[in-house]
């Protein structure tokens, strides 16, 4: 894999193809988690974490296992189950391992776990890298790069809402779009900000 | 009787999952450009709940309660695949407009927070009504997110073009238009509720004034 | 939330006199720049106009009436709001496009925020990127300067992302062209020369700091001039100044006292970020302008820079990327 192809991976998962943006992926924690910087970026921080790895465990997974076997149907089942119990192992070992490190973002790895972003991510590369049943070429890396900076698009989306939404609380808003219905407003302008991004050539 | 019917409007009214709950919202956003799509992806999220209710509702109380929710995972999972392959072979249409929304009803939080909230808890006909409640609750305010970006998005209503001479506003259909409208009717929701809330606010000081 | 101290949320305006003030002083600067673009794109230009701030500012009365606040149009901001809307289209646009444009800056952008001085993103450019993805067709139906017919012509900037022609003199224009707005584009953007002077105006009275709009100009001029579509350092620096929204977004947008950051170095910063974004969406991305889409982004990130770059309290201890004071 190339350069370029890494950098047309980059920016089109950080800004044209924003998981919560413009894919409408995981937005649940999104809205819920985007009201003070500081988790948010915890959360955006294990979101990334978590997908980079899911990313390498479903590409072992569909290229050693489903493929060969042609049970691809299995796909939903076995990402879902082998996420939940990564996801369930690493929050575990964090807990057992580093107080400090679980505190400040282990606690958001349980509602990772049915964040649709993470199984997002590997439908999506189970579907872009693979033709016909076979990997393409370089797939494992793009597989990887693209779990990885789906999850800094992410991050980014939570910090710039976090600064915005931290600012609202400052401000008199009308009583019956505070909250939530506001959150959904900023996302839709940043969303039409980011279209900017549409149409990169490279 | 009137308890089944209770289970199976809450979801429709006050317990709705997409505006009373805000729950699911992903696929409420994702897919809600067109009615068709809006119509298929609710009923495939209502076959899945309805399916997974009754399942976890019957198998309630043999599951140990440690590894409930891998299991409500794999009972969800299995619906899931089913709707998958169902779509693929009679609606592969659809199954393309829908993409991997398909398989991610899987993560719904509506799904597994009936399963944990009201199946578990609950008799196989009960769990029945409140997963068809929920399902077709969910299936009407997709519809009606739909609507209104198809017709503000592409001037059609179920692809039948409605006025003649209007120029759609194509961002409606896009990824702003969803959130968007997300956003106004969520306010829109909470601006009732804060009128009805403050009215009885209002005439429950006026008693105790009184008294 | 109900328990929170209420701290008004910056610029923290006193009165409504000095926010006004303000207002009606930007206001009066874009004037030389409508007339002039009355004058290059014709009658067309004025019913644009007057459609957008005459909507702008009858829809913020009716939703102060019906919200049952003080109606506050006499300050200045919403009819700035439909002036800078209006600069941002094509003089060639039918009149619902301004109509509805004005409605979604006034009624989405800004009232759904709290009214002036809560809203995040600048509504007039809000209303033109949330026009621009509606009606791409009309939004992008240039007409050539001086011609009664109508007749379309593309911008500067769309000639050269289609490369087909890529230098001045191969489009059949002169800087002297481009400075006096002798080319397609939108009403207010034209002309450079009207846009200096109101900006020298908003200068020299202080209304205005220089940070944003040298950051902006200088970083999205020089990055275009180094890696241009021709090779390494050859671009036209002088090109990518004069063409476009550069000045009027440089000098009366990413200087919004609203929407950009308190301090002068967070508008550096801002200026900086819009520049960079400018030239990234000009070179690569698939619109041939980008000033406002930037724009809006570094809108977004304004609540972080002001976090960021915040005068510190002596003794207190920043925590690092979330800027906040622990």
């Amino acid at each position: 894999m190339d350069a370029a192809k890494l950098m047309s991976i980059m920016i089109s998962m950080v800004f044209i193809n924003n998981f919560i943006l413009s894919k409408f992926l995981g937005l649940c924690p999104f809205i819920g988690v985007s009201r003070e910087s500081k988790p948010a970026i915890s959360m955006g921080l294990a979101v990334t974490f978590v997908m980079t790895i899911a990313s390498i465990i479903t590409w072992l997974i569909y290229r050693y296992l489903l493929v060969p076997f042609d049970i691809t149907y299995m796909r939903t089942i076995s990402f879902i189950l082998v996420i939940a119990s990564f996801v369930q192992f690493v929050e575990m070992a964090i807990r057992k391992t580093s107080p400090g490190l679980y505190k400040a973002f282990g606690i958001y790895l349980p509602l990772i776990t049915v964040n649709c972003a993470v199984l997002g991510v590997a439908v999506l590369n189970s579907e872009a890298f693979f033709l016909n049943g076979y990997a393409v070429k370089g797939s494992f890396l793009m597989s990887v790069a693209q779990g990885f900076f789906a999850g800094i698009g992410y991050l980014l989306a939570m910090l710039l809402m976090s600064g915005i939404r931290e600012r609202l609380e400052l401000i008199n808003v009308p009583k019956s779009l505070e909250g939530v219905p506001l959150a959904f407003i900023v996302a839709a302008l940043m969303s039409l900000a980011f279209m900017g991004f549409s149409g990169f050539s490279r | 009787m009137k308890r089944l019917l209770k289970e199976f409007t809450k979801g429709i009214t006050i317990e709705n999952p997409t505006f009373g709950l805000v729950l699911g919202l992903c696929p409420a956003l994702a897919v809600s450009t067109s009615v068709y799509n809006a119509l298929g992806m609710g009923a495939a999220a209502t076959f899945v709940l309805v399916g997974s209710n009754i399942i976890i509702s019957a198998v309630r109380k043999v599951i140990p309660d440690q590894i409930r929710i891998p299991c409500y995972i794999v009972i969800i999972a299995t619906f899931v695949t089913i709707v998958e392959l169902l779509m693929k072979a009679y609606m592969p249409s659809l199954d393309r407009a829908l993409g991997i929304f398909v398989p991610l009803i899987v993560v719904n939080c509506i799904v597994l927070g009936r399963a944990e909230a009201f199946a578990s808890k609950n008799n196989v006909l009960h769990s029945f009504c409140d997963g068809l409640g929920m399902g077709v609750g969910f299936t009407l305010a997709l519809c009606l997110i739909a609507s209104i970006r198809e017709v503000l998005g592409s001037g059609k209503f179920l692809g039948m073009s409605i006025m003649k001479g209007f120029e759609p506003a194509i961002m409606m259909v896009l990824a702003p238009g969803a959130l968007l409208t997300m956003g106004l009717l969520i306010g829109l929701v909470n601006y009732w509720q804060i009128k009805r809330k403050s009215g009885k606010e209002i005439r429950r000081a006026g008693c105790h004034g009184c008294g | 939330m109900r328990d929170k101290l209420r701290v008004g949320s910056a610029p923290h305006i006193h009165s409504g006199e000095a926010a006004s003030k303000v207002m009606w002083a930007v206001f009066f600067s874009l004037v030389p720049s409508g007339i002039a673009g009355v004058f290059i794109f014709g009658i067309s230009a004025v019913k644009v106009i007057l459609v957008s701030v005459v909507t702008c500012v009858v829809t913020e009365a009716l939703i102060q009436k019906l919200n049952h606040k003080k109606i506050t149009v006499s300050d200045g901001s919403a009819a700035l709001t439909g002036l800078l809307l209006a600069y941002n289209l094509s003089s060639h646009v039918p009149f619902w496009i301004p109509l509805i444009g004005g409605i979604f800056a006034i009624a989405v952008c800004k009232h759904t925020f709290g009214g002036l001085g809560a809203n995040i993103f600048n509504p007039a450019l809000a209303a033109r990127a949330f026009l621009l993805a509606s009606w791409p067709k009309h939004m992008t139906d240039f007409v050539r300067p001086f011609n009664l017919d109508g007749l379309s012509s593309a911008t500067p900037l769309a000639v050269l992302k289609e490369a087909k022609l890529q230098s001045v003199e191969a489009m059949g224009l002169s800087y002297t062209d481009l400075f006096l707005g002798n080319r397609g584009g939108c009403l207010g953007e034209v002309c450079v020369l009207a846009l200096v002077l109101g900006a020298v105006y908003l200068l020299w009275r202080g209304y205005i700091w220089y940070h944003a709009p040298v950051g902006f100009i200088l970083t999205a001029s020089v990055l275009s001039m180094l890696f241009s579509q021709q090779g390494f350092l050859k671009g036209d620096f002088f090109f990518s100044i004069l063409t476009g929204g550069l000045i009027l977004g440089a000098f009366f947008m990413a200087t919004d006292y609203v929407t950009t950051p308190m301090t002068k170095k967070g508008q550096l910063i801002f200026g900086i970020g819009c520049g960079v974004l400018t030239f990234v969406i000009r070179r690569f991305g698939g619109y041939p302008e980008g000033v406002s889409y930037s724009i809006l982004m570094m809108n977004a990130a304004t609540p972080l820079i002001d976090r960021w770059v915040k005068p510190r309290r002596y003794g207190a201890k920043v925590s690092g990327l979330t800027g906040k004071r622990v």
